[in-house]
């Protein structure tokens, strides 16, 4: 296949619910509303997994801020994972829960508070893929 | 007649590293212990369900059969996460209390390899693990605990006790991976994997098989097995019910408390008529919480009941004396069994010097990430 073919390098979200728009549009974490119960998760459903009802789950933009509900601080990984950094549950104000890596708080348990007011952040990471696409990844950061 | 179900044979091979040896040969042993167990041979089985979850797609309960006699019986392979050796034998008891058999053989094995389990990503796009935060089962288990801690403050070394407890335990085991004791200090000191568990705070990676015979109640008494049959009382499977950070933070604890609920209601008793329990401590963190989910204390207990050691051999309610899967080991597929095979034992009265005395009723758990949960109640026929 010749080299023309291939198609040019783009940014993507390093998941699905990171939304790129194509129009140059700020990125975005997606997610569902029920259209009945009126949960919001991230990402995308067919149904609604809590009330299981057909009324449509809407798409949403999730919210930009939240609070540390749970973390972790990860000291062995597979190779070539930086360690240590925190892992992080947080919940997003405006409903959904996500898992990634906080920043800006030094990796130490003494040093993380449950509740801690965030930011979720979008960012470009260094990582490409084998067809040398770019990607966007959400981080958590201490609200000041 | 009733139609319950007896465990009339079971065993399981000692747990170790047999990277020389496959799956289906591992299974094979402890499938003819099981038999052996009973005085049954694979001519009198009429049907087999196999446990396994890293060779999911390898046919192996047929491949077990080659090794100990082709009968040409229906075979069932099952795969359910942690959940698999005994989504095998529930699947053995569901048919046997349809009518539709008398005597079938389940049997759970698997070879685990080495190095950390989970995290990752799919092949599209960059790997997340440490991107977007952890995946890796110790940090996964490393957030089951840190709730607890956030809702009641448990403490890094009251997780720590679980392991020091169980590798006691597996001092009693000869069946265990290990059998050493591992002092407080050492269990905290030892490198942290992810906080609060560290390295002897998470289960060992082990090869191991595990079988039970399980037959009708007309038939074991037709051949004379109820001297040492072990009814199931009950048997219960669930999958996570919706809860709603579970996408994010996989839900080990509402998935647990409804299978318990069920295998509860079923047996048609409460938790204070249970004499012992082999519960799924795949990390220290975990056992904490299933000692809730599963009712042996209150809500926000655990770490009290951890600190007055009733979960000791010798205790109120004594958990995971076998060495549980942080010294016995946790060889996915089989584990399910081999906790059956650990109650029997009790129940039987032949757990020699790690002998629950006056053991009557037992319970076993495991739990998958997925997630899947399986909860059986046993009692001395
Ligand atoms: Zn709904």
């Amino acid at each position: 296949m010749s080299a023309a073919l291939k198609p040019e390098p783009t940014t993507k979200g390093a998941v699905p619910f990171l939304v790129v728009p194509k129009d140059g549009a700020a990125p975005y974490l997606a997610g569902s509303k029920c259209g009945k119960c009126g949960e919001v998760v991230a990402g995308t459903r067919l149904t609604c997994g809590k009330c299981g009802a057909r009324a449509g789950m809407a798409h949403v933009k999730l919210g930009s801020t939240g609070t540390l509900y749970n973390f972790t601080v990860v000291y062995r990984n597979f190779p070539g994972v930086p360690v240590p950094f925190i892992s992080a549950i947080v919940d997003v104000d405006g409903g959904g829960t996500l898992k990634g890596n906080l920043l800006g708080v030094e990796p130490d348990p003494a040093k993380i508070r449950f509740d801690l007011p965030v930011n979720i952040v979008i960012r470009p990471v260094p990582q490409k893929d084998k067809d040398g696409n770019s990607y966007l990844a959400y981080f958590f950061e201490p609200r000041a | 007649m009733s139609n319950d179900v007896y465990v009339v044979g079971t065993d399981m091979i000692k747990f170790g590293r047999f990277p020389e040896r496959s799956v289906p040969e591992l299974g094979a042993q402890a499938a003819l212990m099981a038999l052996d167990d009973c005085g049954l041979t694979i001519q009198d089985c009429q049907a087999v369900y196999s446990g396994n979850l890293f060779e999911a797609s390898g046919g192996v309960g047929q491949r077990i059969l080659r090794e100990i006699g082709q009968t040409g019986v229906p075979v069932v392979n099952v795969a359910n996460a942690c959940a698999t050796g005994a989504t095998a034998f529930r699947e053995g008891w569901m048919a046997i209390k349809a009518g539709v058999y008398d005597i079938v053989l389940c049997v759970g094995s698997e070879q685990m390899g080495s190095g950390l389990l989970g995290g990752g990503g799919g092949s599209k796009g960059i790997p997340t693990e440490g991107l977007l935060g952890s995946g890796t089962m110790p940090s996964v288990f490393a957030h089951v605990g840190l709730e607890h801690t956030r809702q009641y403050g448990t403490t890094f070394e009251q997780f720590a006790k679980v392991s020091v407890k169980n590798h006691h335990h597996s001092t009693l085991n000869p069946k265990a991976m290990y059998q050493k004791e591992t002092p407080l200090e050492e269990v905290m000191g030892a490198e942290m994997i992810s906080y609060p568990n560290t390295k002897l705070m998470c289960s060992v990676n082990v090869d191991g098989s595990a079988a039970a015979v399980l037959c009708s109640e007309k038939k074991a008494k037709e051949l004379g097995l109820m001297g040492r049959a072990v009814k199931v009382r009950a048997s219960a499977l669930t999958s996570d019910p919706y809860t709603p950070r579970n996408i994010a933070m996989m839900d080990f604890n509402a998935v647990t408390r409804l299978a318990a609920k069920t295998a509860y209601e079923m047996a048609g008793l409460g938790p204070d008529e249970v004499d012992l329990i082999e519960l799924h401590d795949c990390f220290a963190t975990a056992e904490l919480v299933h000692y809730e989910n599963l009712g042996l204390c209150k809500d926000g207990e655990a770490g009290q009941l951890i600190d007055t050691g009733a979960t000791s051999l010798g205790g109120r309610i004594p958990v995971n004396v076998s060495g549980g899967l942080l010294s016995k080991g946790h060889p996915l597929g089989a584990t399910g069994i081999a906790n059956i095979y650990e109650i029997t034992t009790h129940l039987r009265g032949e757990a020699g010097n790690r002998q629950v005395d006056g053991a009557r009723i037992g319970l076993t758990h495991v739990v998958g990430a997925g997630s899947a949960c399986a909860v059986h109640i046993l009692e001395k026929a």
